[in-house]
């Protein structure tokens, strides 16, 4: 597979993480909004934070008023990073590598940014939103469904694994880092009960709320909800999770190419280093810290993978 | 579709009769669907305009054009030998020039000719194959003649359309397909890749490597190089993923380069090697031409066969054919006055109204004269034009072109259409899929079937007639 192949399927679904996350912010802001009278813009700010997007929102734009701020995210053409152009740039990257993935892989890329571009040719009045939101969720669900169902389990699959994954990791530790005065305002809160809102709000952003309400009925804690997104193994958000399926699917690359990878010593590494972490220890010795040593672990495996497959050169 | 006596013509007897028993709000949901699938399996070309591309669908239209076998024999016997000719001129011309020495071409029209490349002179490609790939464009001008429009020897496009109207066609109506013994196009991007196999470069060394080399994204053919990589099981490459390596061109993949034995490229002469052609190209490859010499690799097709689809050469076709086979061409070439000619260019001036102009050197339809369609004025212009360079242009008569039904809003409705059948080269076989690209001019009167000024397609049927 040509390098440029293995990048451009590699960012195809770093692109898809990206969107469906926007995606499921924007449900999860709107809820707060129609839920709470009070603490709206915060909500919407630490949103924008999350993306990596308040000081170029802020750059254009006076408040957060939610329409201005959802149609930022969407489909504003000041903001690079809309959902839109993300979507644009999946299919773009799907259209590229024709040769590497499945006929319907790609029209399940195609079919999605033809819905996605219809429904977001004009602003999104308020009452159409839930079913625009809905409808992302659906397209980039069937692409999931096409890869999953159709692709070669190749090299091909393990590079878009792989980056769905560093992405995901990714803005899972960014949510976590811009909430966690939520979780944690002093190590004298661990244990004590949250406010109600606003560890739903976390759990709800994540696709978190069910799974964590099964495991955990009745207890929303910080030490609970920490434990759950960063080390619990069976939730697909964790980032223990997103590292059990990195080392999976870069042990299968080395495997199968039979060559030693440093990404996967790295990728191992940060797997092994899940096992002897709690979360009592995590947010002891400081959660910020932690997220931002991690984010910086995670950016450096997505380089270690770029240069050892010659995405680029 | 219909003889003069309006019964269904034998080609189109089965099709005919299937037809009438539909319903018409039937077949235009029919033609929605067509659109809709082409427009879910992306099959677009792009448009540039001055703020953002914009991807449009190549109309499609659900009648198919449909020929006997009878008529297919006779027809691939013509395009047979035609091809056999081109690649023999293209032998000849980059050699020992006997056609030149014969007195049956000018020499001019090869030294003045930018299609003419000097570096092929005394060079033989792999196999002797020089078009690996060629598109004839035909049209029909009675029941059993069909005339050469155009040869396309360079890097002939719409093959993809061919498959995928199939695909679409069979989708829509697979009864027809159940009831009707239609030729199977479907193998053509296999035999590619088996005739592209058959004509690996010297140091090649086992399974043949065979790659695609694009423009890029932006290329308004895109879709069928990325399409035609695919279905070849193919790397898809462009000039920035190719590196020369060990005196071989190599690609860069995930465990490093890989030397390429050939290279389908989608990409024209002047673009191909920065050192030897345009030096401004980015979308080459520095130093091609030289491993391509040294039998390091093979070019399909080969740089220089652009001279044999000359506007200026077409003209002497017909001498080609002879000279070369020493057959009677099979088929006909439509009537030419070569302006260059002090005759033909005062009989061309004094005809203008009634006849189509072309430039030598364009493509598609651009720097071209429709006579009966233009206005006065273009008419004037034009006449300027072939005064200031008649050497720049060729003239010939607007053909009675057959013309063939398309489903249009109010039923059926007739239209040009031209014929453009694939034909693959290998040392030892030449292969043509029966049927081809039809094309057909959508806007009615029309003569001009190019996708870029209101052309659309429809699928091609070569049907078992016994």
């Amino acid at each position: 597979m040509l390098g440029k192949t293995a990048s451009g399927i590699f960012w195809l679904f770093r692109y898809l993480e990206r969107a469906e996350n926007i995606a499921r912010l924007i449900e999860t802001g709107h809820r707060f909004t129609l839920t709470r009278n009070s603490g709206r813009q915060d909500e919407w700010r630490s949103i924008l934070a999350a993306l990596g997007m308040d000081a170029a929102y802020r750059a254009t734009h006076q408040d957060y008023n939610a329409a201005q701020v959802v149609d930022y995210l969407l489909r504003d053409k000041r903001n690079a990073g809309n959902l839109r152009n993300l979507i644009d740039s999946a299919r773009q990257n799907a259209r590229t590598t024709r040769t590497a993935i499945t006929r319907e892989l790609w029209e399940a890329v195609n079919e999605c940014w033809i819905c996605v571009n219809d429904a977001l040719k004009r602003q999104v009045r308020e009452a159409d939103l839930p079913a625009t939101i809905d409808l992302i969720e659906r397209q980039t669900a069937m692409v999931r469904g096409a890869l999953e169902n159709t692709m070669l389990r190749n090299d091909g699959y393990n590079f878009s694994r792989v980056g769905n994954f560093i992405e995901r990791a990714d803005s899972m530790a960014r949510l976590l880092d811009v909430k966690y005065y939520v979780l944690l305002p002093s190590v004298s809160f661990v244990g004590s009960s949250l406010d109600n809102i606003q560890w739903e709000t976390i759990l709800r952003s994540t696709s978190a709320y069910s799974a964590y309400r099964w495991l955990y009925p009745g207890r929303a804690s910080a030490l609970g909800i920490a434990e759950f997104l960063i080390l619990d193994r069976r939730f697909p958000r964790s980032l223990a999770f997103c590292y059990g399926k990195l080392t999976d699917n870069l042990r299968h690359l080395a495997m199968s190419y039979g060559a030693q990878s440093a990404s996967l010593a790295e990728a191992e590494r940060i797997y092994a280093s899940f096992a002897s972490l709690t979360a009592a220890s995590i947010l002891e010795d400081g959660l910020h810290e932690f997220l931002i040593e991690f984010l910086s672990q995670n950016r450096n495996l997505a380089q270690l993978v770029e240069q050892e497959y010659r995405f680029n050169s | 579709m219909l003889n003069e006596d309006g019964s269904p013509r034998a080609a189109y007897a089965a099709y005919h009769k299937w037809f009438a028993e539909q319903d018409s709000t039937h077949l235009k949901q029919k033609a929605r669907d067509a659109e809709e699938f082409f427009r879910r399996t992306g099959i677009t070309f792009a448009v540039y305009g001055e703020d953002e591309a914009e991807e449009r669908l190549i109309p499609f239209d659900i009648i198919p054009r449909i020929v006997t076998s009878r008529e297919w024999t006779k027809l691939s016997r013509g395009i047979e030998q035609r091809v056999r000719a081109i690649n023999a001129f293209l032998q000849d011309i980059y050699h020992r020039q006997e056609i030149v020495r014969a007195g049956r071409l000018p020499v001019e029209l090869l030294e003045k000719n930018d299609a003419f490349v000097s570096q092929m002179i005394g060079f033989t490609p792999p196999g002797g194959v020089y078009t690996h790939i060629v598109g004839i464009d035909l049209v029909r001008t009675g029941p059993d003649d069909f005339v050469v429009l155009e040869d396309n020897a360079r890097t002939p496009s719409g093959v993809s359309y061919m498959l995928e109207n199939r695909e679409t066609m069979m989708n829509m109506f697979p009864e027809l397909f159940s009831n009707i013994r239609i030729r199977n196009v479907s193998d053509y991007p296999k035999n590619l890749r088996a005739s592209l196999s058959r004509v690996a470069p010297p140091a090649c060394k086992g399974d043949p490597v065979v790659a695609v080399l694009t423009p890029g994204i932006h290329n308004s053919a895109y879709f069928e190089h990325a399409f035609l990589a695919d279905q070849m099981g193919a790397e898809l490459v462009e000039g920035h993923d190719i590196r020369i390596v060990d005196g071989r061109v190599a690609m860069r993949t995930t465990r490093g380069y890989q030397p390429i034995d050939v290279l389908y490229r989608r990409l024209d002469d002047d673009y191909l090697d920065p050192l030897i052609f345009r030096s401004d190209s980015v979308l080459g490859i520095p130093g091609i031409f030289d491993l391509y010499r040294a039998g390091r690799i093979t070019i399909a097709n080969a740089p220089g066969t652009g001279i044999a689809d000359d506007k200026a050469i077409y003209s002497y076709m017909p001498d080609i054919v002879e000279f070369y086979t020493g057959e009677k061409p099979i088929l006909k070439n439509v009537d030419t006055w070569r302006c260059s000619e002090k005759d033909s260019l005062a009989y061309v001036l004094d005809h203008l109204p009634e006849l189509v102009v072309k430039e030598v050197h364009g493509s598609g339809g651009y720097g071209m004269l429709v006579g009966p369609a233009a206005s006065k004025r273009e008419l004037a212009d034009f006449r300027a034009k072939l005064i200031a360079k008649p050497a720049n242009y060729i003239a010939q008569p607007t053909l009675a072109l057959s013309t063939i039904p398309i489903f249009a809003n109010s039923g059926l409705a007739p239209r040009h259409v031209d014929l453009r059948p694939f034909v693959l080269v290998s040392p030892d076989k030449i292969d043509i899929t029966p049927g081809g690209l039809t094309r057909v001019a959508l806007r009615k009167g029309s003569l001009v079937v190019n996708s870029s000024q209101g052309g659309g397609t429809k699928d091609s049927w070569v049907i078992d007639d016994d």
